[in-house]
């Protein structure tokens, strides 16, 4: 019963971080129908870049509490510009070419940021400072701590935000136009550029938060975290039904708890055979079962449009 | 202020290649203030194009396209919506799933005085009381008629002062065909300018004052609706005798 609850936690922690990741996917999908691979990436250097900031400051002898929100801040407007960049830059030109073009590009744009990323960072772990005393709290033998806890309360502050900005404001009336009909949302005095560059920002500054999460819960950060990181999040996405953002939440969340659950019992379930450090195994199976399964995903209805 | 005389919509020599061949080759037409014109002509004539490029989503080839005396060569179509010029596109273009009164507000997107898009808003639910009781309904779940009052509606909220419709009455029962062309001759009445593209050239010029027929890309005929009407070449090739 405690690794039950213990796994139900970690879960969650986990799921919340890839399910703000997921989130940079599924808008980016919605709008473009993209799959934007170097996403993984702007999580890592979301997470340097804090970092990078955070170590500075501290250095400086700025106050902590300070530091932080400050360093997260610079993260958040240094990965919307690196997210308006990659789209103008790597994306618009291809907008019109076939499919794959842009796909393929998005890879290359993976590539190019790691390598950036390790020439500018290096290519050793780089320890989050310790800013709180991170205190244990014990739940039913289970064990969650200070951190754990920001984390699951910021991303459902995050999530619920995003939903009011897309569903209850011009902007988000605007995005959802734009991905269902590109014409139409010009015809309606849209700049569909402007609007897909924002999407890129907002998406860019989710991944900047997931990334101080990640580092901040494994006290790590490291040129390659990204990688994974990414394409957990997609598959969170398309378990979720990519293009859809409720669907983009739910998948985390699921992605999340499938993992350590699995993780946990995977040695029991086989005799200790598998141990769990087959925990990635996991989402990879999730991804191969939905896209045989279900390919639209959980969420990713397809609604009776009539003409 | 608008001189009275000149017109409000003058395209010259307008050529639109549009996968390789001259979809549009040349055309000339105006528009009055306060007009009500229609384009007619068969499938494939260019109709649907010349309304396209008019709204900016095509590139012209060459040619001229001046609205309210200001040359629109360089203003993207997201712009000419808040000069006042409005698409009601070809299959009606609703945003599926958006309610009907989101719909209605993006047709507001380029307006900024609130209290005057409520009172929009409330207009077009007057105009077009079937919205009413569908307004937080996903406008995909429409009727196709109801769709097509939700386009016209949407387009209103922008309060051009060009109006464009492509083929309103394509794929509509007859009753409600006969319901938004009360309604297009109703918005007419207000003093709108309009360009209407119907195949159903019978009905389009029975609400218009005058009429161009094209065929192959090029104005073959025009003059007053009335005249074309009673045309012996129009009769024959548009309204089946």
């Amino acid at each position: 019963m405690e690794i039950f609850l213990q796994q139900i936690i970690n879960g969650l922690v986990q799921g919340s971080v890839y399910a703000l990741v997921a989130l940079g996917y599924t808008m980016v999908y919605g709008i473009l129908g993209l799959i934007n691979f170097a996403h993984g990436e702007v999580v890592m250097v979301g997470a340097m870049l804090v970092l990078s900031a955070l170590t500075a400051m501290l250095g400086l002898g700025v106050p902590p509490l300070l530091a932080l929100p400050v360093s997260l801040l610079l993260a958040m407007a240094g990965c919307m510009l690196l997210g308006y960049g990659i789209e103008r830059v790597a994306y618009r030109p291809l907008r019109h070419a076939p499919r794959l073009a842009p796909l393929i590009t998005a890879i290359g744009v993976s590539i190019v940021l790691q390598n950036l990323a390790m020439m500018i960072w290096g290519r050793e772990y780089h320890a989050f400072p310790q800013l709180i005393n991170n205190q244990p709290h014990h739940i039913g033998g289970a064990i969650i701590n200070d951190i754990q806890i920001i984390i699951v309360i910021m991303a459902v502050m995050i999530m619920t935000g995003l939903m009011a900005v897309v569903h209850r404001t011009r902007l988000g009336r605007a995005m959802r136009a734009v991905a269902e009909n590109q014409h139409a949302a010009q015809l309606m005095g849209v700049d569909i550029n402007r609007v897909i560059s924002i999407t890129f920002m907002l998406g860019s500054a989710l991944a900047a938060i997931a990334g101080l999460m990640v580092s901040a819960n494994y006290g790590l950060a490291h040129y390659y975290m990204g990688f994974m990181l990414g394409l957990k999040a997609f598959t969170a996405a398309v378990l979720g039904g990519i293009g859809n953002l409720r669907g983009a939440m739910l998948g985390g969340l699921l992605l999340g708890l499938i993992e350590s659950l699995g993780a946990g019992y995977i040695g029991d379930l086989t005799g200790g055979f598998l141990g769990s450090q087959y925990q990635d195994v996991f989402a990879f199976f999730v991804l191969i079962a939905v896209l045989v399964l279900r390919p639209s995903g959980l969420l990713g209805e397809r609604l009776a449009e009539r003409a | 202020m608008s001189r009275a005389n000149t017109p409000l919509l003058e395209v010259r020599e307008l050529k639109v290649a549009y996968g390789g061949i001259h979809a549009v080759n040349g055309i000339t037409i105006d528009i009055a203030p306060g007009e009500l014109v229609a384009l007619i002509g068969s499938n494939g004539a260019g109709k649907t194009t010349t309304l396209k490029t008019l709204a900016g989503l095509l590139v012209p080839g060459s040619g001229q396209i001046r609205f309210d005396g200001q040359n629109l060569h360089k203003v993207a179509a997201h712009q000419r919506v808040s000069m006042g010029i409005a698409l009601v596109p070809e299959g009606r273009g609703v945003f599926a799933r958006l309610s009907v009164a989101e719909n209605l507000l993006m047709g507001a997107y380029s307006r900024s005085d609130q209290d005057e898009i409520a009172t929009d808003l409330a207009r077009m639910y007057a105009l077009f009381p079937r919205l009413v009781e569908r307004k937080d309904q996903l406008a995909g779940t429409l009727s196709g008629g109801e769709q097509q009052m939700l386009a016209m509606a949407r387009a209103l909220m922008s309060r051009p002062r060009l109006l464009m419709l492509d083929e309103p009455s394509m794929g509509l029962a007859p009753l409600m065909v006969k319901k938004i062309f009360e309604t297009i001759r109703e918005v007419a009445a207000q003093g709108m300018s309009i360009l209407l593209v119907e195949q159903n050239a019978r009905l389009a010029l029975q609400v218009a004052g005058r009429g161009y027929v094209m065929e192959g890309g090029a104005i073959t005929l025009s003059g007053a609706a009335s005249e074309l009407l009673g045309s012996d070449a129009v009769r024959c090739a548009y309204l089946g005798g």
